[in-house]
């Protein structure tokens, strides 16, 4: 069965993907770090933020309607989280309603409060994608590793992906059997079916964790992940972070 | 210490956490370079007793590989004698590539670097692999991850394989080329199968298993020969069913 992969594109050969994971991954927190303490209302900033997101996407040579298409996902989140700040923020009201008896007041400070959150989380949503679309996951987990993330993450993490699709063909598998037997459930049963199959599929996750640690101990496992360095700082690494910090510190400097 | 006894099993038996039985009273002895098969119905206790052989599975007596015997104390030795290649590839591949998993054997032995290097060249080279380092191993075909699975543990250079149904959802041009594969392996071999093709190709000697004990134990020429023995034990069709 197919399955659309989280690094998609990371086969590319770029500038960004030949850079060490531990950059792209070091360099990411600062950027999100910078976009999250960025004041509300600065909006020089997020321009500059943005400026090194494109740039950062043509350099990657990510095409520019999938990045755009995966930084959708997170809208349906974060708009659930803020839609009704613009309601009940206290400050200058731009418009108010009656609606019967109930009065509704929108106000300017919580609309500015509304396009910060989506503008921040956009930003944010967009290095994540590009740092994961320009780095294989083995990769990323090597730097995660290296820069001493503890290991339990990094394990789970590395059987998380390893083990997501194979999950999810099992329940597609079960899900097929499932509607090739069900004629004319009504919504109900179809709970209850679907309930048995979460079950079951932990259960057999459950199990297979079992045979997975079996023939991990039969390879000299012993609770210590020893990874190969493969891994080797290069000169543009050092270009790249300094030129990122000082797009960072820059207008830090310029606005506040 | 040198022996000729690759495995010697005597008086094992094994219960479940769940209180069932596993294997009752196994005596085993498997001289180095056979290959023996262990045929038998579901739930007969071949994979149980597989997982004897490297102690995962610690039963009533002790087993003794190379005439070592498997305990805390020689686990790591016994676990590079013995390469244990489980049923489903999916469970033996559990690493992010190819390479990674062929390698997680040595790394965990603590060879150096390049050592590590050489062995999961070398391993992927005997399985036909070469070229297949960086894949995924969960885009490969059932085939090919039956292939790297048993590269996994040759990384380990180990004198005994044991195999738990290698051919199984293999087509059968997948299933006779790791047949040919496999005969070319100069190890001792403990194959669990229910693929009786397999058996007369590989093995000179089968195990008949049933409800955790052995019940028949020979050539593999006059065990598969009589029909009347594979019958009692669910490995050849009903008597009735078959018009005899």
């Amino acid at each position: 069965m197919k399955h659309s992969f989280i690094d998609e594109y990371s086969g590319l050969d770029s500038f960004v993907h030949g850079l060490d994971p531990r950059t792209k991954l070091l360099c990411s927190l600062a950027f999100i770090l910078a976009v999250v303490l960025t004041p509300v209302g600065t909006w020089q900033v997020y321009a500059v933020y943005l400026l090194i997101m494109a740039g950062m996407i043509w350099l990657s040579r990510l095409p520019l309607k999938y990045v755009l298409k995966r930084s959708l996902v997170i809208f349906p989140f974060v708009i659930m989280v803020v839609v009704f700040v613009p309601f009940f923020k206290q400050g200058q009201v731009v418009a108010s309603y009656d609606i019967g008896t109930w009065h509704v007041t929108i106000t300017y400070e919580g609309l500015q409060v509304l396009v910060n959150v989506v503008v921040k989380s956009w930003l944010c949503i967009l290095c994540l994608i590009v740092l994961s679309s320009s780095t294989k996951f083995d990769q990323l987990l090597h730097g995660m590793y290296r820069l001493r993330v503890p290991q339990v993450f990094v394990q789970i993490t590395s059987f998380m992906y390893r083990y997501m699709f194979v999950l999810a063909d099992q329940a597609m598998r079960m899900q097929m059997a499932r509607d090739s037997r069900n004629y004319g459930l009504n919504r109900g049963n179809i709970f209850k079916t679907m309930g048995n199959i979460i079950g079951m599929l932990f259960i057999r996750s459950y199990e297979r964790a079992e045979r997975i640690y079996a023939a991990m101990l039969s390879r000299g496992y012993s609770g210590e992940v020893v990874v190969v360095n493969q891994l080797r700082f290069r000169l543009p690494d050092a270009y790249f972070a300094s030129a990122l910090f000082l797009l960072l510190v820059c207008p830090a400097i310029l606005w506040w | 210490m040198l022996t000729d006894k690759a495995v010697e099993i005597s008086g094992l038996s094994y219960v479940y956490p769940d209180g069932q039985c596993g294997l009752k009273d196994i005596d085993l002895t498997i001289s180095c370079g056979e290959s023996v098969a262990l045929i038998g119905p579901n739930g007969a206790g071949k994979s149980t007793l597989l997982l004897h052989l490297n102690g995962i599975l610690r039963g009533s007596t002790a087993v003794k590989v190379q005439g070592l015997p498997v305990d805390d104390k020689n686990i790591r030795e016994i676990r590079k004698k013995v390469g244990m290649v489980f049923q489903d590839p999916e469970d033996q591949l559990f690493s992010l590539n190819v390479y990674e998993d062929v390698a997680f054997g040595p790394v965990n032995m603590g060879f150096p670097a390049e050592e590590v290097d050489t062995r999961v060249k070398r391993a992927l080279q005997k399985v036909g692999m070469r070229g297949y380092e960086k894949r995924s191993s969960h885009h490969l075909s059932i085939g090919e991850k039956k292939r790297i699975a048993i590269a996994t543990v040759l990384s380990l250079d180990p004198g005994i394989l044991a195999l738990d149904e290698p051919t199984s959802s293999l087509d059968p041009r997948g299933k006779w080329a790791l047949i040919d594969l496999l005969q070319k392996l100069p190890v001792t071999m403990i194959v669990a199968s229910h693929d009786l093709d397999l058996v007369r190709c590989l093995c000179g000697r089968t195990v008949i298993m049933d409800s955790g004990r052995i019940v028949a134990d020979g050539g593999t020429g006059i065990i598969l020969g009589d029909e009347p023995l594979l019958r009692a034990h669910g490995l050849a069709r009903d008597a009735t069913a078959a018009g005899i």
